[in-house]
C-alpha cells in the first residue's frame, strides 16, 4: 500500500477549526491512558484538568488571569513564526521584562508617584525587546541561528534572576526567601473584575490581539513578514529584506513577552519572585501554533491553555499529579495538532495496488 | 589528585553526554532532518535510565532502556516530520516539551535519590603518564563515546553508507532517482539520533551526576544542537567543541581552585554565553557555512 498526500487548493474555515479539536480529543485520550498506566486516577485527573477550571466564578477568573500573558506573548511570537523567525526564548524575554519593571519598586519601595506604574510597564516592554534584540542583531550581523541564541539567552536570564533575588534584590525582611520586597500600591495594576485577581492587563492583551488582527488583515506589513521568511530572494526583489523581518519579529516578540513579565510582577505577584513565570514563554509557543498562528485563533487557544494550567493546579491536589502532567498534555496537544494539520491541508490518497 | 589532573579527567566526563547527543544529531542532520527535540529525548533518557538502573542495579540495562525511550520519542518526531511532512522546527519543539514533561513525571518518585557510579577503568601504561595520565582513567562510556566519534567520522567520510546518508541529505531527489529509499534512510537516521540522545541522558543521570533532580539536563540538549553547528557538521570538530564545553562546565571548580570568588550564577551562565559567542563567530563565515551546511536540512520530502 502506498499513501500519498495531495495538497488541497483551498481550505474552508470549519475544516481549519477541526485540527485543534481533533488534537484536543487525541491528547485527552492519550493522557488518559498514560495517567492510568502510571497508576493515577485517570478519570479524576482529566476532570480536574479539563472541566474543573470552568466550574465556579473563581476558577473562571483564574483562567482569565493566566490567559492574559499567554495571549500577549503568543500574538508576538506568531508574527515571527509566520515569517519563519523562530523566537523560542520568550520565557527569557519575559523574565528580563519582569526584572526591568521591578527595578523601580525595588529601589523606591515607598514610591507613590502615579507615573511609577506606566514607567514600569514601559521598562518591561523595552527590557524584553532589548533581550530579544541581542538575538536579532546576532542573526542579522553574524548569521547566528536565532533558535539557539534565544534559548541560551533564556537560560542566562534565569541565572540573572537568581543572582538578583539571592543577592542585591533580596527582601531584607523576607525571612531569606528568594524574593524582592512587596511592591507599593502605586506599582500595582488596578483590578478589573472586583473580587478576583484579574487586572486591567487582560484588556491590554485583548487590545494587542485586535491590533494584530487588523495588522495582518489590512496592512502590508503582515505580508511583508510572510514573504521575508518564506522566500528571502523573492522578498528582496519585492523590496523587502530578510533582515527587516528578523528585526521586526524578534523586537515585537520580545516586547510582548517583556510586557507580560511587567504585568505579572505588577499584577498577581506584587513582587519579583523566582517563579515569575510558570513556563508562560514556552507554553505561548504551543498557544501560537494551536491558534493556527492567527490572531483570532490565538485568543481561543490562549483561553484553552490557561484553563489547562488551572486544571493542572487542581489535578495536583485532587489526582496527585505532578506539575509536569500539564507539560506532557501540552506536548501531546502540539504533536497531535501538527499531525492532524497534515490531514487537513492534504487529501490523503490510498493506493492499495502498491507502488504508484 | 592535583587540581590539574582533576580538571583534565573531569573535562572528558563532562564532554561525554554532549558529544554523544551531538553525534546522534550529526547523523540525523547529515541525512537532511533537523530534530530540535534533543533536550526532550535526553531528559526522557535520563529519567528512564535512572529509574531502570535504580531498580535493577544494572547500568547496562539502564542505558539500553534509555536508548529505546529515545528511539520511541524520535519516532514520534519522525511520524510528524517525515510521515506527515510537518514543519520540522515545530515537530522538534513538540517532542521537546513532551520529553521534558514525561521525564519529570517518570522521575518524580525518585527525586533526590542517588546511585552508585560504576567503576573506572584505567588504560594500562597511559594512565600512569605524568600530567595527562588522568585522561586515561575514565568510565567505559567515555572511551566508547570518543571511539564512536572516530567511527562516525570514518563512516561518513570513507564508506558507502556514509556516502548514501550524505546523498540523501544533500539532494534527496537525486538520491531517490538512483534508487535510494530516502524516507527510510532518514527514518533510521532519526532513530539513531534518538538512541544516542537517550543514552546521553542516561550517562548524565546515572554516571556523571548519579542523582535524580528534575530538570537535570539543564540545556545540554540545546548545547548539543549548537555543537553540530559549531562543528560545521564534522565529527572531529564536534568532539573538539564538546571538550571545550566540558572544560567550561567545570568553570566553577577551576575558579574555586584559583581562589576567585565569583557569583555561582555567573559561572553557570558561562557555557550558555560561550555558546552564543561561538555560534556568532562560526556562523559569521557565511561562505564556510554554505559550504558545509547540509543542503536539504529541514525541508520536507514527499516520498
Amino acid at each position: 500500500m502506498k499513501i500519498t498526500f495531495e495538497r488541497r487548493a483551498a481550505l474552508s474555515r470549519p475544516v481549519l477549526l477541526a485540527a485543534p479539536l481533533i488534537a484536543l480529543g487525541l491528547a485527552m485520550l492519550t493522557s488518559l491512558i498514560l495517567f492510568a498506566a502510571l497508576g493515577k486516577p485517570a478519570g479524576q485527573a482529566l476532570y480536574s484538568l479539563l472541566l474543573e477550571p470552568f466550574v465556579g466564578w473563581y476558577n473562571i477568573s483564574e483562567v482569565l488571569l493566566k490567559m492574559g500573558p499567554l495571549m500577549l506573548i503568543a500574538q508576538g511570537l506568531a508574527i515571527g513564526f509566520r515569517a519563519n523567525v523562530f523566537n523560542i526564548g520568550a520565557e527569557g524575554q519575559l523574565i528580563i521584562g519582569a526584572l526591568c519593571a521591578s527595578a523601580l519598586p525595588v529601589y523606591f519601595p515607598e514610591g507613590d508617584s502615579p507615573l511609577m506604574l506606566p514607567a514600569m510597564i514601559a521598562l518591561g516592554a523595552v527590557g524584553g525587546a532589548a533581550w530579544a534584540a541581542i538575538a536579532a542583531g546576532l542573526r542579522v550581523r553574524f548569521n547566528a541561528n536565532e533558535i539557539l541564541v534565544t534559548l541560551m539567552l533564556t537560560l542566562i536570564a534565569t541565572q540573572v534572576l537568581n543572582y538578583l533575588l539571592l543577592g542585591p534584590w533580596k527582601d531584607p525582611h523576607g525571612f531569606n526567601f528568594p524574593q524582592s520586597v512587596t511592591f507599593p500600591d502605586a506599582a500595582l495594576l488596578p483590578i478589573l473584575l472586583a473580587g478576583t485577581r484579574v487586572n486591567i492587563s487582560l484588556l491590554g492583551a485583548f487590545f494587542v490581539s485586535a491590533l494584530a488582527y487588523v495588522m495582518m488583515r489590512h496592512r502590508f506589513s503582515g505580508y511583508q513578514l510572510l514573504v521575508g521568511g518564506l522566500a528571502p530572494r523573492a522578498a528582496r526583489y519585492a523590496g523587502f529584506t530578510e533582515a527587516r523581518a528578523v528585526w521586526v519579529s524578534l523586537l515585537l516578540g520580545g516586547l510582548m513577552a517583556g510586557l507580560a513579565g511587567a504585568c505579572e510582577v505588577a499584577g498577581p505577584l506584587g513582587q519579583l519572585q523566582r517563579s515569575v513565570s510558570t513556563g508562560y514563554g514556552y507554553s505561548a509557543i504551543i498557544v501560537a501554533y494551536l491558534g493556527g498562528l492567527n490572531p483570532l485563533g490565538i485568543v481561543v487557544s490562549a483561553f484553552l491553555m490557561a484553563a489547562l494550567f488551572i486544571g493542572g493546579d487542581n489535578a495536583m491536589v485532587s489526582a496527585d499529579l505532578p506539575v509536569a502532567a500539564v507539560f506532557v498534555f501540552q506536548g501531546l496537544l502540539l504533536v497531535f495538532y501538527l499531525g492532524s494539520l497534515t490531514f487537513i491541508r492534504h487529501r490523503v490518497i490510498l493506493n492499495w495496488a502498491g507502488r504508484a | 589528585m592535583t587540581i590539574l589532573a582533576f580538571i583534565l579527567a573531569g573535562t572528558l566526563a563532562a564532554a561525554t553526554p554532549l558529544l554523544l547527543a551531538a553525534l546522534g544529531e550529526l547523523i540525523t542532520e547529515r541525512a537532511g532532518v533537523l530534530n530540535l527535540g534533543l533536550e526532550g529525548m535526553m531528559a526522557l533518557g535520563a529519567a528512564v535510565g535512572f529509574v531502570v538502573t535504580y531498580t535493577t542495579h544494572s547500568h547496562l540495562l539502564g542505558f539500553g532502556v534509555a536508548a529505546l525511550a529515545g528511539i520511541a520519542l524520535s519516532l514520534v518526531f519522525a511520524t510528524l516530520a517525515l510521515g506527515f511532512m510537518a514543519n520540522q522546527v515545530a515537530a522538534g519543539l513538540a517532542i521537546g516539551v513532551l520529553g521534558q514533561g514525561l521525564s519529570s513525571l517518570i522521575g518524580k518518585p525518585l527525586e533526590s535519590q542517588t546511585l552508585d557510579a560504576p567503576g573506572k577503568w584505567a588504560v594500562p601504561v597511559l594512565a600512569d603518564l605524568p600530567v595527562i595520565g588522568p585522561l586515561f582513567d575514565q568510565d567505559v562510556v567515555v572511551y566508547l563515546t570518543f571511539g564512536l566519534a572516530v567511527a562516525i567520522w570514518a563512516v561518513l567520510n570513507h564508506s558507502k553508507l556514509g556516502l548514501i546518508i550524505r546523498a540523501v541529505g544533500e539532494n534527496p531527489h537525486a538520491a531517490r532517482a538512483i534508487g535510494f529509499r530516502v524516507l527510510r534512510i532518514r527514518l533510521v537516521a532519526v532513530a539513531f539520533g534518538g538512541a544516542l540522545a537517550g543514552m546521553a541522558g542516561a550517562y548524565a543521570s546515572t554516571i556523571y551526576t548519579p542523582l535524580w533532580a528534575d530538570g537535570m539536563i539543564a540545556g545540554r540538549g540545546w548545547i548539543a544542537v549548537a555543537l553540530v553547528v559549531f562543528g560545521t557538521w564534522a565529527a572531529g570538530r564536534i568532539a573538539f567543541g564538546a571538550l571545550l564545553f566540558g572544560a567550561l562546565s567545570l568553570g566553577g571548580l577551576i575558579a574555586q581552585a584559583a581562589g576567585v570568588a565569583l557569583p555561582s550564577q555567573l559561572l553557570a551562565s558561562l557555557p550558555y554565553a560561550v555558546t552564543i559567542v561561538m555560534l556568532a563567530v562560526i556562523s559569521s563565515n557565511r561562505r564556510r557555512m554554505r559550504l558545509n551546511t547540509v543542503a536539504s536540512l529541514g525541508q520536507p520530502f514527499a516520498g
